[in-house]
């Protein structure tokens, strides 16, 4: 059993207040960012707590997205820790520089507050944004509440800046759903969270003038697969490093994180895959199954990228039917990144269960527990008769 | 103000064994600023000849600390690390005697054109910083495409000289002025021919606080069509024809720092330049007509506004 240390103290906030808050108490060395809903609030509380001072954080209004990352970039090549917030549009105005941000190793952490992407212009949730950034080398935690939010924020810090690791992260949380909803939340002392963060201590700097670097320079085909290459073997192992933060983080305050959460999996022979704010919906669904004697799953993934095949794999060994629900759709005609992922995990296990996926609340969609449960008796359907009539659909459409 | 003699003494910070081109205007400006500039500078490039000819991994001509990220953002990437470079000496992790100068480069495509608005950005937000924009008057990097520096006829890869178009259609943008018009402390135009007039602008720049801006012509024997033994002579008939007219504006204040006692002809400048051989067509002929109209109607403009304040 974990012994908590930590005090408790529970406050109502919004998943955007929630991660102001949580900003506040790293005090990051820099900040820079441009509005953007639904995450602007992020920005404009912390811009508060730095208009009276209760940060020693520089604040870089920045006149968009892109230089808001470039900023983040240049900052934390000088040895900052910097801290950013974005959505939709935004992030997809970043794309350029999250690549740089993650092959130059730059510890940059970032909130995501999950919207869906133009066209047509919609600013509700769904996760076309992150997932359109799923292979830009950045390590993507999935929240389904404000707590989880604002716990990910400090253990992101932490997984970031760990010197295995020395990748940007990703916090991820669903726009409205979780951003605007005020939820009750347990939130830790500044000084708890400071022993938990410590100081950043950045590899090198731009400002050290003495010992002079070149960072970014134009490599050939002698030199650019290698550097690839360490990139991709540090995001690999940075799975270890996650969970050896979530073990951290649950013995100071109680509360336990790893990879994903499985809930009720352990003897389901049908199981739903979702991330974020959805998982809480199904759980209900599953709480209402599992009432009925069903036996029924559900497995939320909090790390995707890097994505825990393996761990996942083993998860999933026992069901006989999966269904994926995504909430942003690849385009592809076969179906959502989650889906190809959880199906790829899949391949190698001996008794290969079905797996079908489901497009859902995209642009702000309602996913209900009605929702979920058609989706499980679909998969209580499959699992007795063992055909699977359409493998990849929209959720609730033709 | 600096003897040659007392410059040449001063550590070279930009080393040579880099790959820019014989006779590229590039690094004798880099040369001169980085003496300027001190012991403690961070310098950033956007992507351009300068990145690509400085940094070649293993190698580097940098001998002070360097980052390149991307093409269009060098201002925007200057301006973190600048940040950064407060809040940790407000913290002590920087030397409290350490006075750090930056600055941010970029040719003249990530400076008028892709990189406008992240210095935009930062002109407003008022970064202690100096910003150089090498205008070698098109994409040189990428093989001589026209940018929104291209001068008014010039033939480009993508403004090439045809039978219907004869090379660039459009008029240049002033950006000296408009980076003025963000009413910044110091903005400045300088040619590498004058070193004199460079290296007092950059030590302005650098002493000024605030965002501080350089636009300095570079000639390109490559993209202009010269000889490379040529290149600061080129640069100094820009200058001589008030094509290039230097001037600087400091707090509001328009000085014009070089007036030629006789200002030569445009032709002159251009008819050395491969990038206009076509213009020297009968058929082209108007076109260096309506440059000298408008290299004219420029100096005069600037000439009026000679000790005047433009804000």
């Amino acid at each position: 059993m974990a012994t908590v240390t930590g005090t408790k103290k529970v406050v109502g906030l919004t998943g955007n207040s929630a991660i102001a808050y949580a900003m506040k108490q790293v005090d990051p060395d820099v900040c820079a960012a441009y509005p953007i809903t639904p995450s602007t609030a992020i920005m404009e509380e912390f811009s508060g707590y730095y208009a009276d001072g209760q940060v020693s954080t520089e604040l870089i209004a920045v006149e968009s997205e892109h230089s808001a990352m470039s900023a983040c970039i240049g900052a934390a090549a000088a040895g900052a820790r910097v801290m950013t917030a974005t959505s939709s549009q935004g992030l997809a105005l970043m794309w350029e520089m999250l690549y740089v941000a993650s092959g130059l190793r730059l510890p940059i952490v970032m909130a995501v507050v999950n919207r869906a992407l133009s066209s047509p212009i919609n600013i509700h949730c769904d996760h076309s944004d992150s997932m359109g950034a799923r292979d830009s080398g950045w390590i993507q935690l999935y929240s389904e509440n404000v707590q989880e939010a604002y716990d990910n924020l400090f253990q992101a810090v932490r997984i970031a800046e760990d010197r295995r690791v020395l990748t940007p992260v990703m916090v991820c949380m669903d726009g409205f759903i979780t951003s605007h909803a005020i939820e009750n939340l347990t939130i830790m002392d500044d000084a708890e969270i400071k022993e938990f963060i410590g100081e950043h201590e950045s590899a090198y700097s731009l400002l050290d003038t003495e010992n002079p670097i070149t960072v970014g320079a134009m490599t050939l085909p002698d030199a650019y697969m290698d550097i690839k290459h360490q990139q991709s073997k540090a995001m690999a192992a940075s799975k270890d490093v996650v969970v050896e933060v979530a073990g951290e983080f649950e013995q100071r305050f109680g509360r336990s994180y790893g990879l994903m959460e499985a809930y009720m999996l352990e003897d389901a022979e049908v199981c739903v895959v979702v991330l974020s704010s959805a998982a809480g919906t199904t759980k209900v669904a599953v709480d209402e199954l599992r009432s009925q004697g069903k036996k029924v799953g559900l497995l939320k993934p909090r790390l995707y990228r890097p994505f825990p095949h393996e761990e996942i794999m083993e998860a999933l060994r026992g069901c006989k039917a999966i269904c994926v629900l995504d909430r942003a759709d690849s385009m592809n005609g076969f179906g959502g990144p989650l889906f190809t992922d959880i199906r790829a995990a899949l391949y190698d296990t001996p008794q290969r269960p079905v797996v079908i996926n489901r497009i859902f609340g995209l642009g702000g969609r309602d996913y209900t527990v009605e929702d979920a449960m058609e989706v499980y008796h679909e998969l209580l359907r499959i699992k007795e008769t063992g055909k699977v009539e359409t493998l990849s659909a929209y959720l609730g459409e033709d | 103000m600096a003897t040659l003699k007392e410059l040449s003494n001063i550590e070279e910070r930009f080393t040579g064994g880099h790959r820019l081109c014989a006779g590229c205007g590039i690094p004798p400006i880099m040369r001169l600023v980085l003496r300027v500039a001190g012991p403690h500078v961070v310098a950033t490039t956007a992507t351009g000849c300068l990145e690509v000819g400085t940094t070649i991994y293993p190698y580097t001509s940098w001998r002070i600390p360097w980052i390149h990220s991307a093409f269009e953002n060098a201002a925007a990437t200057m301006s973190g690390i600048e940040s950064a470079y407060n809040v940790l000496k407000r913290k002590g992790r920087v030397p409290q005697d350490r006075d750090i100068k930056f600055l941010a480069i970029g040719g003249d495509g990530g400076t008028y054109d892709i990189g406008f608005q992240a210095l935009s950005g930062v002109l407003e937000r008022g970064h202690n910083m100096v910003y150089i924009c090498y205008d070698n008057g098109a994409y040189m990097n990428t093989g001589i495409q026209r940018s929104g520096a291209t001068p008014f006829g010039s033939a480009t890869t993508t403004s090439p000289a045809g039978s219907v178009h004869p090379g660039k259609q459009q008029r240049r943008k002033d950006l000296t002025r408009i980076v003025a018009a963000h009413r910044v402390p110091y903005a400045a135009q300088a040619s590498p021919h004058n070193w004199r007039d460079l290296e007092k602008k950059a030590r302005k720049a650098f002493q000024i606080k605030g965002a501080c801006f350089l636009n300095v012509i570079s000639p390109c024997p490559l993209g202009w069509y010269t000889k490379p033994e040529d290149s600061i002579e080129d640069a100094k008939l820009a200058v001589e024809t008030c094509y290039w007219p230097l001037y600087e504006i400091e707090d509001g204040l328009l000085k014009v720092n070089y007036k030629p006692k006789e200002k030569r002809p445009i032709e002159e400048w251009l008819k050395k330049q491969g990038r206009f051989k076509h213009l020297f067509r009968e058929e082209n002929r108007h076109i260096i007509e309506e440059l000298q109209k408008e290299v004219d109607r420029d100096w005069e403009t600037l000439l009026s506004l000679d000790g005047k304040r433009l804000f």
